[in-house]
């Protein structure tokens, strides 16, 4: 059995829309920490998973689930338990 | 439920439908609210599809007092299975009707399990889990299938083994599964702690929380 896995995942860039919808501001250029493994990056190096009832982002270090955003008709959730703190650039 | 008893015997399942062949193309054909009729069978994943050979693959009920039961890839596939025909409902909106499965009755594998436990976190390779009352558990509504139209079940949807309990929506069916977990108090899992419902009767339409 090969050890390849089959992986269908995008860049976090495909979180923009969504992002952008609930915060105003494009979230793609924050940084995020992972509270896995501790690595951080920007919320545009997740890899995401979009072929799902939500949308799943993974740490591209651990693979543990670092953001999921769940669209219902007329809310949202957002779960960031997997994140240590988001970092956001903001104009001076 | 007795080892090998008919699925017909069930009245608790009416989508079972054992003698079932042909595809049904009615346009009648009931479906739950908000569902539309998928000829395809669309592959879901949050995240990378694990590859868990039988060799290691490995199966275990954990019960509310701590006592552990489990069975190997081999002991499974001895243990006396079923061939279910049912109509599967995904919460994005697609059913799929009349599909093939084989697997072993939950209510085989808990037979010998001693609990007091009303509810159970299904987990999965890859991390994934489901909560649901242990009661939608058994008595011939769900099984942890192995083949798939005939076939292995591949891994995009979920093989070597899933768990099948086509009375909810399908993300409750959880690919990979690996084991339970039984719990006294329930306990939300992979959706249903982000938004989707915690029971999820798709006749209902449970899609969110508030439904
Ligand atoms: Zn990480």
């Amino acid at each position: 059995m090969s050890d390849t896995h089959v992986d269908t995942h995008v860049d976090g860039n495909a979180l923009a829309g969504d992002l952008r919808e609930i915060f105003a501001v494009d979230l793609t250029v924050a940084t995020g920490q992972c509270s896995g493994c501790g690595y951080k990056g920007s919320v545009a190096s997740l890899r995401v998973y979009q072929n799902a009832p939500g949308v799943v982002a993974r740490c591209p270090a651990c693979e543990e689930v670092v953001l999921r955003l769940v669209r219902g008709r007329d809310r949202a959730w957002l779960d960031l338990r997997g994140t240590v703190s988001l970092e956001i650039p903001l104009p001076s | 439920m007795a080892f090998g008893a008919p699925l017909s015997s069930t009245d608790t399942m009416p989508i079972v439908s054992p003698g079932f062949t042909g595809r049904r193309q009615s346009p009648d054909v009931q479906l739950p609210p908000g569902q539309y009729l998928a000829e395809d069978f669309p592959v879901l994943t949050a995240g990378p599809t694990p590859r868990v050979s039988t060799d290691r693959w490995q199966f275990t009920i954990n019960t509310e007092a701590g006592q552990r039961y489990d069975w190997s890839w081999q002991q499974l596939i001895e243990l006396p299975a079923e061939k279910i025909t049912t109509d599967i409902h995904c919460v994005t909106k697609w059913s799929k009707l009349g599909t093939r499965w084989k697997g072993v009755s939950l209510d085989v594998l808990l037979e010998d399990v001693e609990t007091a436990a009303d509810f159970a976190l299904v987990q999965s390779y890859g991390g994934y889990t489901t909560n649901l009352p242990l009661e939608d558990l058994i008595d011939g509504q769900a099984w942890i299938a192995y083949r798939y139209d005939g076939e292995e079940l591949t891994p995009e949807h979920g093989g070597p083994a899933r768990l099948l309990v086509p009375h909810l929506y399908f993300w409750k069916s959880a690919k990979w599964v690996r084991g339970i977990q039984l719990l006294l108090e329930d306990e939300p899992g992979f959706w249903e702690s982000a938004g989707y419902h915690d029971y999820g009767d798709p006749w209902r339409e449970q899609r969110y929380q508030g439904d």
